[in-house]
């Protein structure tokens, strides 16, 4: 088996694994959902931290150790990364989905629309919600109160 | 070699400690009002730009450390150092008031800090950028969110409005320090200056009346304040160093 081949498998497998490390905070979506995994270098894991003051980072650092002890892996070193800064265009399209299906209104540059009914008819009540990464809206049609992913 | 010896044999660790110190002091100030704000919201807000500050300052005093090769750790530097080895500026240090005055100090702080962070995402020196990119996206919206709650203060009511002259005069004296040619970004001021200019016009007040500057906090020469903000801070680390839970 060629070298390339085998760092190439060796990669889909860290991935692999981290794809069932949960967000702490949200734990409908995944670490590579979110775009916290940033890449597998050699033998080394790049994780980047969402905002600066993110509590969760430490957490997410233990889960992705103790995901990676489980599955026979324990000599992977973890490195933080902050550039390029993440955005939330790094959260994957099926990271939106599952935002979305769990009542999270996903990042968009355009309208922000109410997860429950789907209306483009809201309003945000706080700018800063229960986490750094997230603000309080609220549906003007079927008056449900919602968390949006912010735009950053 | 004194403290100042080696700040001025290492600019980037004279950087990264200040811009440190800022956002570290700041943090702390405006955790003091977890469980107090006017409304939940605020509680909210005040909070999540305290753990934004708190973020950066850990990356700051992150790599300060590693420059200055001590084996101190940000926690080290954060929890064991004294009021006179700080290098924040006075604005930071100043205790919260009322919310308005709280809120005046965010306002000329956060637009300052966002200026200085622009131009430091953009510097030449890789680890400083990387850290003021990320950082310069949170800054954005603590500025949006205090130049807001000025104009609606401002514009308010008549005690809404007093209170935020009044804080706005006691914050005023500490800018100058921002600026200063010596320790601060002098080539900020007129961006600065326009910003401010640009909220206060909405919120229809005036600029408060010129005061002579107060410097200092650069070269750790701190008002009495950032000692009693330290003694809370670092009190626990003092009396059982290398407490972790
Ligand atoms: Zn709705």
């Amino acid at each position: 088996m060629s070298g390339a081949v085998a760092e190439l498998s060796f990669k889909d497998r860290v991935l692999e694994i981290l794809s069932h490390v949960c967000d702490p905070e949200i734990p409908c979506v995944s670490v590579v959902d979110l775009g916290i995994v940033r890449e597998v270098r050699g033998r080394t894991l790049v994780i980047t931290p969402t905002y600066s003051g993110c509590p969760a980072t430490i957490a997410i650092e233990q889960d992705i150790r103790t995901a990676l002890d489980r599955a026979g892996l324990p000599d992977v070193k973890i490195e933080i990364g902050l550039s390029p800064p993440w955005t939330t265009d790094w959260i994957s399209e099926e990271g939106r989905a599952k935002l979305h299906a769990y009542g999270i209104a996903p990042p968009s540059r355009s309208a922000v629309q109410c997860p429950r009914c789907g209306s483009e008819h809201t309003e945000e009540i706080s700018r800063f919600g229960s986490t750094p990464c997230k603000a309080l809206h609220r549906c003007l049609d079927c008056a449900e109160p919602f968390d949006r992913f912010k735009c950053h | 070699m004194t403290e100042e010896d080696v700040v001025a044999e290492n600019p980037i660790l004279h950087h990264a400690l200040r811009l440190g110190d800022d956002a570290l002091i700041l943090g702390q100030r405006l955790s003091e009002w977890c469980g107090h704000a006017p409304m939940l919201e605020l509680d909210l807000a005040l909070a999540n730009i305290g753990l934004d500050l708190i973020g950066q300052a850990t990356h700051f005093l992150n790599l300060a450390s590693e420059i200055e090769g001590k084996g101190r750790d940000a926690d080290a530097l954060a929890f064991h150092r004294d009021v006179l080895d700080f290098r924040n500026c006075l604005l930071v240090e100043q205790p919260n008031g009322d919310f308005a005055q709280t809120i005046a100090r965010q306002f000329l702080f956060s637009n300052w800090q966002e200026l200085l962070m622009r131009e430091i995402a953009a510097a030449p020196e890789p680890r400083l950028s990387a850290i003021g990119a990320k950082a310069v996206k949170e800054i954005a919206y603590h500025a949006r969110f205090a130049s807001e709650w000025v104009v609606r203060l401002g514009d308010g009511t008549d005690e809404s409005r007093a209170r935020l002259i009044a804080g706005l005069d006691w914050m005023w004296r500490f800018v100058d320090e921002l600026f200063d040619p010596k320790d601060g970004a002098p080539s900020l001021r007129a961006d600065w200056d326009a910003r401010i200019a640009r909220t206060l016009a909405e919120a229809s007040l005036e600029l408060p009346k010129p005061r002579r500057g107060i410097v200092g906090g650069r070269s750790g020469h701190h008002s009495e304040h950032l000692g009693h903000l330290l003694s809370e801070m670092q009190f626990l680390q003092r009396a059982y160093p290398g407490a972790t839970w």
